[in-house]
């Protein structure tokens, strides 16, 4: 992701906006509204109204900038913006997406069991010949690397909402474990949880798409 | 440490959050399995990848919106 790094430090940016330097702005809302629209999607049912809510939040961060107290970053009183005026969307929605306690579904293994020896076995609990994981070569290429992005954006929309949300945060928007647990109200344990959970789902459409297309290069056709 | 118990402590070994005995048993694993090893890797590309993904951002008219609100805001300040 482009933007963030390249960004003046905090006490510039701050400064910039309350001088009203337009340029500041546009940088800053360049920069971050593609991760908040993502991640305002994890709380409301539509993009639309994912949008929307970005939009409030800027709007409360025009109003607000005079007050930001500089205790967290920049960015993440932004964010905590975003996500109490999507959790307050979404709830009107009726769409509510509480992190207190995991799901049932959010727990139990993130490789598929028939993957490894059964128990009673030799080696039980080891890869079965022929299931284990295979060295990737992700192309260099850069309309195939594109197309590996396509894979896990459309894999990242196709995850249930809290396993979106953590992925959002930590690996798209690079934030660490100590923020998206504060923003979240979240434990790191439970957070950790989500966060592999999504990212075991993406490695498998990733390992997937990457055998397909091997398959492919090599001349044979998937059956 | 077997590979299924493996593949489930990727993300705390990757986030330094494993026990010292835990990370010591994973590090030993992963230096006899290449699955894992493997396994370990594509977690990693996994995860580099996805930090490439561009966010589609917002709407132009939105960003005019807010670009005006904006100036309007410091005008009337």
């Amino acid at each position: 992701m482009a933007g963030p790094r390249e960004l003046p430090p905090d006490e510039v940016l701050v400064q910039r906006l309350r001088d009203g330097d337009e340029e500041t702005f546009a940088l800053v809302l360049d920069s971050w509204s593609g991760g908040m629209v993502r991640l305002a999607m994890s709380f409301v049912s539509t993009k639309d109204s994912a949008e929307e809510t970005v939009q409030d939040t800027w709007l409360a961060v025009i109003r607000g900038i005079d007050g930001f107290e500089g205790r967290a970053s920049l960015k993440t009183w932004v964010y905590r913006i975003l996500v109490n005026t999507a959790k307050a969307r979404g709830a009107k929605e009726s769409r509510t997406v509480p992190f207190a306690s995991l799901l049932p579904e959010e727990e139990g293994p993130t490789v598929d069991a028939e993957r490894f020896r059964a128990t009673g076995e030799p080696y039980a609990g080891h890869w079965v010949a022929g299931q284990e994981p295979r060295p990737w070569h992700i192309p260099e290429d850069h309309v195939l690397r594109g197309e590996v992005r396509e894979v896990i954006a459309e894999a990242i929309d196709e995850l249930p909402p809290r396993l979106r949300t953590v992925i959002t945060l930590r690996d798209v928007a690079g934030y660490g474990s100590e923020e998206v647990c504060s923003l979240l109200e979240i434990s790191p344990g439970n957070q950790r949880v989500l966060l592999h959970r999504g990212r075991a789902l993406l490695r498998r459409k990733l390992e997937s798409y990457l055998s397909g297309a091997h398959d492919i290069a090599g001349g044979r056709g998937r059956a | 440490m077997n590979c299924n118990d493996f593949v489930e402590l990727v993300t705390e070994f990757l986030d330094g959050a494993l026990s010292e005995d835990t990370e010591q048993r994973f590090i030993e694993h992963l230096a006899q399995c290449s699955g894992c090893e493997n396994y370990l890797d594509q977690f990693r590309q996994t995860i580099a990848a996805t930090g490439e993904l561009t966010p589609e951002g917002i709407s132009s008219d939105a960003r005019q919106h807010l670009l005006s609100a904006f100036r309007d805001w410091q005008r009337d300040v």
